[in-house]
């Protein structure tokens, strides 16, 4: 186990990077497929020490229907955002909201972070050096109780549960 | 059918472009004008893929990602320029 | 003859839908009063309306090409993926230099 730990330390970062080179291949013969493991073995395994904490990604089928929920918020907030662009400014009301992360794996940070500014008309503006709020400017927003909490139970529950190693340290 | 919708589709982005454009020339602060030439670099994008299907060539594609890296890197380090009037650290 | 219209039809439906998100864009560009909200336009709409051209042209190239062409995709994910970076970076610079908002912005940022 841990010789296998030592020789593929980020398995997610490997089989990303095969993805990625047979995309950008786009053939699938063998001697790319091969290549594509050669690479996705050998960047990580070189390049281990700029790596640390590789983030522990558990519960993968939660994962994958957050980044389902992502990709529908996205369109239609899309939808939203251009109705609200389309329409008259003086109807928005934009604000500047203060964010509680109840996350501490920073990359499980950033990927909220992420979600945040693709979905509704939303953009993170900065993280506060404790890494405990995040600036979130909205450009049309009634109630921002309302805002946080759809954030909270939209995004943040289910990645809590694929980090798992920031659940025990909050 | 398409050639014409690709078309249409043409002078939409060509209008988005000069209304980047617009902005860039008027400001007023440079994060407008980086945020201005960012959006135009990702309208380059779809002009590019656009062109591709226009002429119906694959080699477009390698264009386009390069340009879609190199807007990247060129935001960012341009940000960051304006965060600590220094780019590496 | 009948699948490739309806092919065709998607790749246009795809194509102008992308355009035209991506023109909602730089409108939200060029008409938002102060930068944090035009910052909204290019985030969104534009990346979405990009994303959804460069899928209507892996659709197009799939269909006569050959074979499976999916590389278009990796612009897609690399869009998507950077989008919210470069708008944080953004962010921070305009909060950096103090940047103006309108007035009726509510809450307020802390000092960098």
């Amino acid at each position: 186990m841990t010789f296998w730990r030592k020789l593929v330390p980020h398995p997610w970062l490997s089989l990303f990077l095969f993805g990625v080179w047979q995309l950008l291949m786009n053939d699938l013969s063998p001697a790319t497929l091969a290549a594509g493991a050669l690479l996705a073995l050998g960047i990580p395994f070189l390049t281990r020490r700029f790596w640390p904490d590789p983030p522990r990604l558990q519960k993968p089928f939660v994962a994958l229907k957050l980044l389902w929920r992502v990709i529908g918020d996205i369109i239609a907030a899309n939808w939203q955002v251009a109705l609200l662009i389309l329409g008259p400014v003086k109807k928005l009301r934009p604000a500047f909201v203060c964010y509680p992360l109840a996350l501490t794996d920073p990359f499980a940070i950033s990927v909220l972070a992420s979600i945040i500014s693709l979905t509704p008309g939303t953009v993170t503006a900065d993280v506060s050096p404790d890494h405990q709020t995040l600036l979130i400017h909205v450009l049309d927003v009634a109630d921002e109780r309302e805002l946080i909490s759809t954030i909270r139970t939209r995004y943040e529950q289910p990645l809590l549960e694929v980090f798992p190693c920031s659940k025990t340290s909050s | 059918m398409l050639e014409n919708v690709i078309l249409i589709s043409l002078g939409i982005m060509s209008a988005a472009a000069i209304l980047n454009t617009l902005r860039l020339l008027a400001g007023p602060d440079l994060p407008d004008r980086i945020l201005a030439l960012d959006t135009l670099y990702i309208n380059a994008i779809a002009l590019i893929i656009l062109l591709g299907l226009y002429l119906a060539s694959d080699l477009f594609f390698e264009a386009a990602l390069l340009l879609a890296v190199m807007g990247f890197v060129g935001t960012v380090a341009v940000a960051k320029h304006l965060m600590r009037g220094d780019i590496i650290e | 003859m009948d699948i490739s219209f309806w092919v065709d039809a998607v790749v246009a439906a795809l194509i102008l839908t992308g355009s035209l998100f991506a023109l909602i864009g730089s409108i939200g560009l060029w008409k938002l009063p102060d930068f944090f909200m035009r910052l909204h336009g290019p985030t969104k709409a534009t990346t979405l309306g990009v994303g959804s051209l460069v899928i209507g042209s892996l659709v197009y190239f799939s269909s006569r090409g050959e074979g499976l062409s999916l590389h278009e995709l990796l612009i897609t994910l690399f869009l998507f993926i950077t989008a919210p970076v470069s708008a944080h970076l953004l962010a921070k610079a305009a909060m950096h230099q103090r940047v103006g908002r309108i007035e009726k912005t509510k809450g307020r940022i802390w000092p960098q």
